[in-house]
C-alpha cells in the first residue's frame, strides 16, 4: 500500500538548511497498521506531510498503491486513495466554515453524487449523528471536532489514512472515544493506517508494527508485541520505553 | 430530532441554540449572536444610530430640506443662525443646512464607493501575494511599497490633477490610492492562515488554489478589513472634503462638505457660521464611523478586541 | 498535627456569561502540607482555575469566593493587587505548561532570574548573580555560565522548563504551583524536570500543588490526589492507592487509558453521570488530612 525508500526531508538551504528526516525506509501493507513514534523534532509528522505533499522539498522514493509520486504534485487519484487526519482539532478545521459546508466541500471535491445523503451518512458512520450537521466548530467539543475531521477524510472513501497525532490534544476519555472510533472505521472500510504518535501506549494499542525514530531516522522498525515485552534491539528503544512507562523516583 | 422542535421556543432559544437545524438557522444564529456582542457596545450603537439617520437624511433629503440647495439669496447672505435658518446662511445666501442635508448624498456617495474599491483591490493583492509568495508577492509587495512611498492625499492629487478634478475622479483617486494598507493587511493575514491545518486538509481533498482563496481564506481576512475599513471612513472623508477644500473635488455650486469649508473659510473670523456648521457634520459623521468599526471589531475580530 | 502551609476551604470561581454565571470551580476544600498534592481532572474541570485563584490571577470579570483561603495563618482571600504581589514569587511560585510563553525572548535568561530574585529579596547585582548561577546549578543546568548570557529561543524545551523553576525558586518560595508542567515535553526530558521538583519538596520542605491530567504521572510522583470533575473536587486519594479508586469517574479515567501490559480490543469508553456533578463526595475527611507522618 506504501511503499517509502531512502526519504530525505530538509527545511531551509544551505548553511542554514536543516535535515529534519534522513534515509527513512519502511513498507507498509495493505490493511496494516503501522505507528512512527518517537519524541518531539524526531521527524515523524514530517513523514507524513511528505507523504501527503504538503512539504515539496524531499528526495528518494514513496509508493502509494502502486504509483510513485514526485514532489508536492499530487494528482485526484492520490487525494482519493490519500487521506489525513491532523493532531489539532481545533487547526484542523476552518473557523467560519460549519460541518455541513465542510462536509459538503470535501464530498464534491472528491466528485460524489447525492451529497446530502452522503453527508448524514458520514456523520452516522463517525458517531456524531445529524443533529450536528449545521455547527460551527466553536460550537464543537474537541472530540467532536476531530470526528468531524475524521468525517472528511472519509468523504472521498480513501484506503490509506494518515494519523498525525490524532488524539494527543485530546482528554484520555475522548481520546478512548476517538481509538475506538478509528479502530472500529478500519475495520469496517478496511483501511490502512500510518499513525504518528510520542504515545507508546496508544501505538501499542493501535498498530501491528511501529518504527522508533530519533533525530530523522528509524532506529528500529519492532513488531507490536516486542514493544509490549519492552523488547527493543536498541538502547535507545529501551530507554523510550522506560521514560514512558512513567515516573520512577530517582 | 421531532421533540425538539415541537416544544414552543422563543425566537431568542431558536438563533441561540447549539445545534440548529438547517443551514438558514445556523447562519441567522450566528449573526444574532455576533449581533448581540455589537449591541452590548453602547457607543458602537450611537455610531451606528448616527449613520442610520444620516442614510435616511440622504435619502429625504427632498422632503427634509427646508429650502434648495442652491437657491440664493444675496440680500439674506451671511446670516447667523435664526428660527428662519437654523443654521445660517453662507456667501450666498444660501441655507447651509438644507446643503448639508443634501451634501450628505455626496458624502455617502464617496465614502461608499471608495469602501467598495479600495478594500476589494486590497484584498485581491494582499491574498494572492501571500498565498502565492516567492516573485509573485515581490513584484505586488513593491509596488504596495511605491504607493506607501506617497503621502496619500499628495499622490490622490496628482491623480486628480491627471484627470481632471470632479467629484468622480476624486472618488477615483482615493480609491486608487487607499488600497496599499489594506493589501498590506490581507497578505499579512494571508501569511498566518497559509499554513493552517485546515488549509493542508482542504488541498488534500483536491481543492485548487483558486478555491482556496476565494472559499478559504477571503472569508477569514474579510472580517480584519471590513473593520478597517469602518475605522479608515474617517479619514476617507477628511480626504474627500480636503480634495473639496482645495478646490479639486466636487465643483461649485455642489454642497460637498470640504467645498463648504473651503468657501467659508474667508469668513472665518466674523461668520464662523458657515465653516463651522460643515465641519462639524463631517465631525460627527467621522466619529460615527469609528465608534462602529470599533463595535464591529468586538464582533468579527475577537482578537483585537481589548478584554 | 502540623498547621497546614496552605488551606482552602469551599472554593468557587465564577465567570459572568451571556447565558448566565458559569461556575468554573464549585466549592473545593483542600489543605497543603509539606508535601506532593496532585490534581488531575480533564481540560474545563477547574484544575487550572484552581491553581489561578490561589495566586490571584482570575482575571476580572472573573470572581473568587471562599470561605477561607489561608497561606500559614493569613488569609489571602481577594487580596489587593499590591498585596498579592509580595505572596507571588516569594511565597507561592506558578510554573506554567509552555516555557516559551513564561519566558522574555529579549532578555537574557541570567538577567530574568537575577531580576526575579532582586525583586523579592533585594540585594546587590553580584549576590544575585551568584544565586542565579546556584538556582541554575539546583535544577541539574550544566555549563550554567554560558545559559546565563543564552536568549529563551537558543535553549531546548525541557531546559526552558528547567529554567522556569530556577527563576520561580530562587526567592525560595513556601509553596510551588506546577500548571502541568511537563505536559509539552518528552518523555525522557519529564523524569529531569520531576527529578528536580521531587528532590526541592524533600530538601526544602516545600509544599507542590501538581496540575495535571495524566493520572498514571500523578499517581507515580505525588502524595496525595485531589480528582476534580465539573469544578468539584469528586474523590481525594494517597497516590499509591489511586488504582483503588471508588469514583466511577476516576475508575473510568484509568479504565480509558491504553495500556501496553493490558492490551484490549477497544477501549471502555467513560460514561459521564449526571449526578457526578453534586452528588456527596467520598472520603470527605482525606481531602483536608494531612498525609501522615507530615
Amino acid at each position: 500500500m506504501l511503499n517509502v525508500e531512502n526519504l530525505d526531508v530538509w527545511f531551509g538551504f544551505p548553511p542554514d538548511r536543516v535535515d529534519a528526516v534522513k534515509q527513512v525506509s519502511f513498507t507498509v501493507a495493505q490493511g496494516e497498521s503501522f505507528g512512527l513514534v518517537g519524541e518531539s523534532g524526531s521527524g515523524k509528522s514530517t513523514i507524513l506531510r511528505a507523504i501527503a505533499g504538503l512539504i515539496d522539498s524531499w528526495s528518494g522514493r514513496v509508493d502509494v498503491a502502486g504509483q510513485a509520486v514526485h514532489g508536492s504534485h499530487r494528482d485526484r487519484a492520490f487525494y482519493k486513495t490519500v487521506q489525513m487526519v491532523f493532531q489539532d482539532p481545533y487547526a484542523s478545521l476552518h473557523p467560519r466554515h460549519s460541518v455541513d459546508a465542510v462536509l459538503h466541500e470535501a464530498l464534491k471535491l472528491q466528485g460524489m453524487d447525492n451529497i446530502d445523503r452522503r453527508i448524514n451518512q458520514l456523520l452516522d458512520d463517525v458517531g456524531l449523528g445529524r443533529g450536528f450537521r449545521f455547527r460551527y466548530p466553536h460550537q464543537l467539543s474537541g472530540g467532536q471536532r476531530q470526528r468531524v475531521a475524521i468525517a472528511r477524510a472519509l468523504a472521498g472513501n480513501p484506503r490509506l489514512l494518515l494519523l498525525d497525532e490524532p488524539t494527543s490534544a485530546l482528554d484520555v476519555s475522548v481520546q478512548a472515544e476517538i481509538l475506538n472510533l478509528l479502530t472500529d472505521l478500519r475495520r469496517e472500510h478496511g483501511l490502512t493506517y500510518v499513525m504518528v504518535s510520542h504515545d507508546l501506549a496508544v501505538v501499542g494499542h493501535m498498530c501491528d508494527r511501529l518504527a522508533v525514530m530519533q533525530h530523522g531516522q528509524i532506529v528500529e522498525v519492532m513488531e507490536v508485541d516486542a514493544l509490549r515485552r519492552g523488547a527493543g534491539q536498541q538502547d535507545y528503544t529501551r530507554h523510550l520505553i522506560r521514560a514512558s512507562a512513567g515516573y520512577e523516583r530517582a | 430530532m421531532s421533540d425538539t422542535s415541537s416544544k414552543p421556543q422563543s425566537r431568542r432559544d431558536w438563533l441561540l441554540t447549539d445545534a440548529p437545524l438547517t443551514r438558514h438557522q445556523a447562519r441567522l444564529g450566528a449573526f444574532y449572536q455576533g449581533w448581540l456582542t455589537f449591541r452590548a457596545n453602547k457607543l458602537a450603537m450611537l455610531g451606528l444610530i448616527i449613520l442610520i439617520l444620516l442614510i435616511g437624511m440622504a435619502i429625504f433629503a427632498p422632503w427634509l430640506a427646508p429650502q434648495s440647495p442652491f437657491a440664493q439669496n444675496l440680500a439674506g447672505r451671511l446670516q447667523p443662525p435664526s428660527p428662519e435658518h437654523w443654521l445660517g446662511t453662507d456667501a450666498l445666501g444660501r441655507d447651509i443646512m438644507s446643503r448639508l442635508i443634501y451634501g450628505s448624498r455626496i458624502t455617502l456617495f464617496i465614502v461608499g464607493t471608495v469602501a467598495l474599491i479600495a478594500p476589494v483591490i486590497g484584498l485581491f493583492i494582499g491574498t494572492v501575494a501571500g498565498f502565492a509568495g516567492g516573485w509573485v508577492d515581490q513584484v505586488l509587495m513593491r509596488i504596495t511599497d511605491i504607493f506607501l512611498a506617497f503621502p496619500k492625499l499628495i499622490l490622490a492629487l496628482a491623480f486628480v490633477a491627471a484627470l481632471g478634478p470632479g467629484i468622480g475622479n476624486a472618488v477615483l483617486a482615493l480609491a486608487l490610492t487607499g488600497w496599499p494598507p489594506y493589501a498590506r493587511l490581507a497578505r499579512a493575514e494571508t501569511l498566518t492562515i497559509r499554513n493552517a491545518d485546515f488549509i493542508a486538509a482542504a488541498r488534500l481533498q483536491g481543492a485548487g488554489r483558486m478555491r482556496l482563496l476565494i472559499r478559504h481564506i477571503w472569508p477569514l481576512c474579510i472580517s480584519s478589513l471590513i473593520v478597517r475599513v469602518a475605522l479608515d471612513m474617517a479619514g476617507i472623508i477628511l480626504s474627500a472634503a480636503g480634495l473639496g477644500f482645495l478646490g479639486l473635488g466636487a465643483q461649485p455650486p455642489m454642497p460637498e462638505w470640504g467645498a463648504m469649508i473651503s468657501d467659508g473659510r474667508i469668513y472665518i473670523l466674523d461668520f464662523w457660521w458657515v465653516a463651522a456648521m460643515p465641519g462639524l457634520a463631517i465631525f460627527i459623521v467621522s466619529l460615527a464611523f469609528n465608534l462602529l468599526g470599533d463595535g464591529l471589531r468586538d464582533v468579527l475580530d475577537p482578537k483585537g478586541a481589548k478584554q | 498535627m502540623t498547621e497546614p502551609m496552605l488551606s482552602v476551604r469551599n472554593l468557587h470561581v465564577s465567570f459572568p456569561t451571556r447565558q448566565g454565571v458559569f461556575e468554573a470551580v464549585r466549592g473545593v476544600s483542600f489543605d497543603l502540607g509539606r508535601e506532593r498534592l496532585g490534581v488531575v481532572g480533564e481540560s474545563g474541570s477547574g484544575k487550572s482555575m484552581t491553581g489561578r485563584a490561589i495566586l490571584g490571577l482570575v482575571r476580572p470579570p472573573g470572581q473568587v469566593r471562599a470561605d477561607r483561603m489561608d497561606l500559614g495563618g493569613q488569609s489571602i482571600l481577594n487580596l489587593p493587587e499590591r498585596g498579592m504581589r509580595k505572596i507571588r514569587g516569594s511565597r507561592i511560585s506558578m510554573v506554567m505548561q509552555d516555557p516559551k510563553f513564561s519566558l522574555n525572548p529579549v532578555m537574557t535568561i541570567g538577567d530574568q532570574i537575577i531580576e526575579a530574585y532582586r525583586l523579592h529579596a533585594g540585594g546587590g547585582k553580584a549576590a544575585a548573580r551568584k544565586k542565579a548561577l546556584e538556582m541554575l546549578k539546583a535544577v541539574q543546568i550544566r555549563d550554567p555560565e554560558r545559559v546565563m548570557d543564552a536568549y529563551p529561543h537558543e535553549v531546548s524545551g525541557g531546559m526552558g522548563q528547567r529554567i522556569m523553576i530556577a527563576m520561580m525558586l530562587a526567592p525560595d518560595p513556601e509553596i510551588l504551583i506546577a500548571d502541568e508542567p511537563t505536559s509539552a515535553l518528552d518523555v525522557s526530558v519529564r523524569t529531569e524536570v520531576l527529578n528536580i521538583m521531587d528532590r526541592l519538596v524533600r530538601d526544602r520542605g516545600m509544599g507542590l500543588i501538581f496540575i495535571s491530567h495524566d493520572l498514571n504521572l500523578v499517581a507515580q510522583f505525588c502524595d496525595r490526589v485531589l480528582i476534580m470533575y465539573a469544578g468539584r473536587v469528586v474523590e481525594t486519594l494517597a497516590a499509591q492507592d489511586l488504582h483503588n479508586a471508588r469514583h466511577p469517574y476516576t475508575q473510568g479515567l484509568l479504565n480509558s487509558l491504553p495500556r501496553l501490559d493490558a492490551p484490549v480490543d477497544r477501549l471502555p469508553v467513560l460514561q459521564r453521570q449526571e449526578n457526578w456533578r453534586s452528588d456527596p463526595l467520598i472520603d470527605q475527611g482525606l481531602e483536608t488530612e494531612l498525609p501522615k507522618g507530615v
